[in-house]
C-alpha cells in the first residue's frame, strides 16, 4: 500500500448524480505520485464525469477528493493545482500559439519576460518553436494537441488530467502522440490521470489501470494484472478477447486447483479462486492465445484440459493465425503464433478434426456477469 | 436544350421593382432641376442646401445622440439577456425568451402607442429621453437575438480551459468570453444602430416638442415641399445604412472558432 506521502490523488467514496442517475457511483481510488493512471471503460461509464470532478468542473454529491493529502473537494477549478487536456483541445482561437501557452502565467500575473522565457522552454519541449506566431486554426490536429499539452504543463500542475486526448487524431498520429506523451511524462515526472476507452492506449501508457463500468471501478491494477487476472467477467471481456464457458464448481481439490463442469463439455481442471465455493455458477474465461491446437493428441500431464473439435474457420493475421473450432455447441477462438514447430508439420486446415488444450493455470473462474452486461460480452472479433 | 430565361427575367423585374425607386431618388439628388421628371444636369446644389439647413442639423444631432446611446445601452442589456437565456433553462426562461422576442414581431404602431400611453400615464415629459427609452426597448431584442445565436454555437470548453488554467471569473470574461463574442455583440449593436437611426413610427409617437429626429424631419420637409433636399438627405442616409449593414454582416460571418 502506498503511504499518504506517495499518494497524489485520493478519491474517497465519490458519487455524482444527474437527477436520480448516478453517473459516478461511490468510487474510491488512490493514485500514486508520478504514475500514469488510466481510467478505462466503455462510453458513458462516467470517466469524464469523474475527471471533471477532479478538475473542479463538477461538484460531487458525496465523498471527497484529496490532492497531496489536502481536501480540494470545494475548491473552484482555478484554485486547484491540476490542469486538464480537453478532448477537443479547447485552445483559445483568438490567441496565437505563444499566447495560448502563456495564458496560465499571464492570468497568474507573472512578468512579461518570465512568461516569454517559460513559453520558449515549452515550445522547445513540444518542438513547436516555428509555429509560435500562428493561430490555432492554422496548425494541424497533432500540433494543437501539443499546444494543449504545453499550455497545461506551463502551470507546473501536480497532476495532469487528460480526457481522451488522442481520440480526435488518426491512427498513425495517435501512435506517435502516444510515444510523445510517454516521453513528456518521463520528462516532467508528474502524475498523469488518463481517460480513454481504448485499451491499447491504456495498456501501453499506464502504470495503473482502473476499469470502469456503469459508474463504478470494477478493478484496479497494473496492465498485466488486469489482462492476466481479470477479477470480473466484465473486465475479462472488455480487456482483450476471451472465450467464456458457463459452468458450476464441482470440487475443490487442493489449495491450487478445483474442478468445474461445463455443460456439454464435461469436467475441466481450473486454477482455484478462494472466493468461489462448490456449487456456485461461474464463468470460465480462456484467452484465445492460451490454447494450443493440433491434429495430434497432446501429451498427458494431468494439468492440461483437452477438447476435441472441428476447425470451422481459419483467419491468417500475419503475426498469428486465428482458428475457430467447433466443439459441440461451442465456437472457440484460438490464436497461435507461427513457431517453427508449427510450420514443420502439415498445417491445420479447414474441417480438420483437432485437439485444443490449455493448462489449468490459464483459465479463470469468474462470477457470472449481470444480465445487462451481456452486450459487452460478445465473443472475440473475427 | 436551351435553358428557360424566365427565371432571369423574373429576377430582373423584381430587382428593378425594389431598387428603381431608390435609384431614381439617388439620381435625382444630383439633378440640377427642381423637378424629378427633367434632367437638368449634374449638380451638388441640393447637398449644399442640405448643409445649410439648420433644422436638418438639429435633427441629425438628436438622431445621433439617441442612436449612439440606445445602441450602447442595448448592447450591454441585450448581451446580458442573451447570456441569461442561454445559461439557464426553466419555465421562467421560456417566458423571458418570449418577452425578449416579442418586440421583433409586434407592429411598430402598437409599440409606439403603448409606450406613449405609458409615458402619459406615469407623467413623463416627452423628450429625447423618452425616444431613447423607446429605442432601447426594441434594440435590446435585436442585440439579444444576434448574441444568442452566437452563443448557441459557442464552444464553452474554452471557458473551462481558462478556469482550469487559473483565470478568475473577471479574467475569463475580459480575456476569453468578450473577445470571442465581440463580433456577435458588435453585429447586434450595428443592427440596433441602423434600426434606431431610421425608426419613424415609434419615434413619432413618443417624440416631444424640440426632439425632432431625422426621419421625422424628413417627413415634415416632404409635407412642406422640398423634395430635392430630401433626396440628398435620403441618399446620405442610405449610404450610411448600407455601410452599417455590410459591416454587421461581415462581423456575423467571420468565424471565431477554429
Ligand atoms: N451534465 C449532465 N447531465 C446529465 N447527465 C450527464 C451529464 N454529464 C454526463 N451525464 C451522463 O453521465 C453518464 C456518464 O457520462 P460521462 O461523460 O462521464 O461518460 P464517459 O465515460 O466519459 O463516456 P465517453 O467515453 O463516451 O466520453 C452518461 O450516461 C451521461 O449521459
Ligand atoms: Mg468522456
Amino acid at each position: 500500500m502506498p503511504s499518504t506521502m506517495d499518494t497524489s490523488i485520493q478519491i474517497e467514496g465519490v458519487t455524482k448524480r444527474f437527477g436520480s442517475f448516478a453517473a459516478v457511483d461511490n468510487v474510491s481510488a488512490s493514485i500514486a505520485r508520478g504514475e500514469v493512471f488510466s481510467l478505462l471503460g466503455p462510453s458513458g461509464c462516467g470517466k469524464t464525469t469523474l475527471l471533471r470532478m477532479i478538475a473542479g468542473f463538477e461538484q460531487p454529491d458525496e465523498g471527497r477528493i484529496l490532492l497531496d493529502g489536502e481536501d480540494i473537494t470545494d475548491l473552484p477549478p482555478n484554485r486547484r493545482k491540476v490542469n486538464t487536456i480537453f478532448q477537443n483541445y479547447a485552445l483559445f482561437p483568438h490567441m496565437t500559439v505563444r499566447d495560448n501557452i502563456g495564458y496560465g502565467l499571464k492570468v497568474a500575473g507573472r512578468a512579461g519576460a518570465e512568461i516569454r522565457s517559460e513559453v520558449d522552454r515549452m515550445l522547445d519541449l513540444i518542438q513547436m518553436g516555428d509555429h509560435a506566431g500562428k493561430k490555432p486554426s492554422q496548425i494541424s490536429g497533432g500540433q494543437k494537441q501539443r499546444v494543449a499539452i504545453a499550455r497545461a504543463l506551463i502551470n507546473k500542475p501536480r497532476v495532469l488530467l487528460l480526457d481522451e486526448p488522442l481520440a480526435a487524431l488518426d491512427l498513425k498520429l495517435r501512435q506517435r502522440m502516444l510515444i510523445e506523451l510517454d516521453n513528456i511524462h518521463d520528462e516532467v515526472g508528474i502524475t498523469f490521470l488518463y481517460v480513454t476507452h481504448d485499451q491499447g492506449e491504456a495498456m501501453s501508457l499506464s502504470d495503473t489501470i482502473a476499469v470502469m463500468n456503469k459508474g463504478k471501478i470494477e478493478q484496479t491494477g497494473r496492465p498485466e494484472q488486469i489482462y492476466e487476472a481479470p477479477r470480473s467477467s466484465f473486465v475479462a471481456a472488455f480487456i482483450g478477447d476471451t472465450n467464456f464457458f458457463e459452468g458450476k464448481v464441482t470440487a475443490v481439490l487442493d489449495d491450487e486447483y478445483s474442478r468445474m463442469t461445463i455443460e456439454d463439455l464435461g469436467e475441466v481442471l481450473v486454477f482455484n479462486d478462494k472466493r468461489i465455493q462448490v456449487g456456485s455458477p461461474v464463468h470460465l474465461s480462456l484467452r484465445p492465445e492460451k490454447f494450443r491446437i493440433s491434429r495430434e493428441s497432446p501429451p498427458e500431464n494431468g494439468r492440461t484440459n483437452r477438447l476435441e473439435g472441428v476447425v470451422e474457420d481459419i483467419v491468417y493475421l500475419g503475426s498469428h493465425t486465428r482458428y475457430w473450432v467447433n466443439v459441440k455447441d461451442y465456437r472457440i477462438a484460438v490464436t497461435q503464433q507461427h513457431g517453427r514447430f508449427l510450420l514443420d508439420e502439415k498445417p491445420v486446415a479447414w474441417n480438420d478434426r483437432v485437439f485444443v488444450w490449455w493448462h489449468a493455470d490459464d483459465g479463470f473462474m469468474l462470477e457470472q456477469y449481470r444480465e445487462d452486461d451481456e452486450e459487452l460480452l460478445t465473443s472475440p472479433g473475427e | 436544350m436551351k435553358r428557360s430565361r424566365i427565371p432571369l427575367y423574373t429576377t430582373l423585374v423584381c430587382l428593378l421593382f425594389f431598387y428603381l425607386p431608390i435609384i431614381i431618388l439617388i439620381v435625382n439628388s444630383f439633378n440640377k432641376s427642381r423637378f424629378g421628371s427633367v434632367w437638368g444636369g449634374f449638380s451638388l446644389r441640393w447637398y449644399q442646401k442640405l448643409m445649410e439647413n439648420r433644422d436638418v442639423w438639429f435633427a441629425l444631432k438628436n438622431t445621433a445622440i439617441i442612436a449612439v446611446s440606445a445602441t450602447i445601452v442595448s448592447m450591454v442589456l441585450g448581451t446580458l439577456a442573451a447570456f441569461a437565456l442561454h445559461r439557464y433553462r426553466s419555465r421562467l426562461q421560456n417566458a423571458h425568451y418570449t418577452l425578449v422576442y416579442t418586440p421583433l414581431v409586434v407592429p411598430d404602431i402598437l409599440m409606439g402607442m403603448s409606450l406613449l400611453l405609458l409615458f402619459v400615464q406615469v407623467k413623463v415629459q416627452l423628450s429625447l429621453f423618452t425616444i431613447f427609452l423607446a429605442h432601447v426597448t426594441f434594440c435590446i431584442s435585436y442585440v439579444a437575438m444576434v448574441v444568442l445565436a452566437r452563443l448557441q454555437d459557442f464552444d464553452f470548453s474554452v471557458v473551462e480551459a481558462a478556469r482550469d488554467l487559473g483565470a478568475s471569473t473577471r479574467q475569463v470574461v475580459t480575456g476569453v468570453l468578450l473577445p470571442l463574442l465581440a463580433p456577435g455583440i458588435l453585429a447586434g449593436g450595428l443592427l440596433a444602430f441602423t434600426l434606431s437611426i431610421d425608426d419613424f413610427v415609434i419615434t413619432f409617437f413618443v417624440a416631444g416638442p424640440g426632439s425632432t429626429t431625422l426621419p421625422i424631419q424628413i417627413y415634415s420637409m416632404i409635407k412642406h415641399g422640398s423634395p430635392p433636399v430630401i433626396n440628398a438627405l435620403s441618399t446620405i442616409l442610405l449610404a450610411v445604412t448600407f455601410v452599417m449593414v455590410w459591416l454587421s454582416q461581415r462581423l456575423t460571418e467571420e468565424k471565431t472558432t477554429s
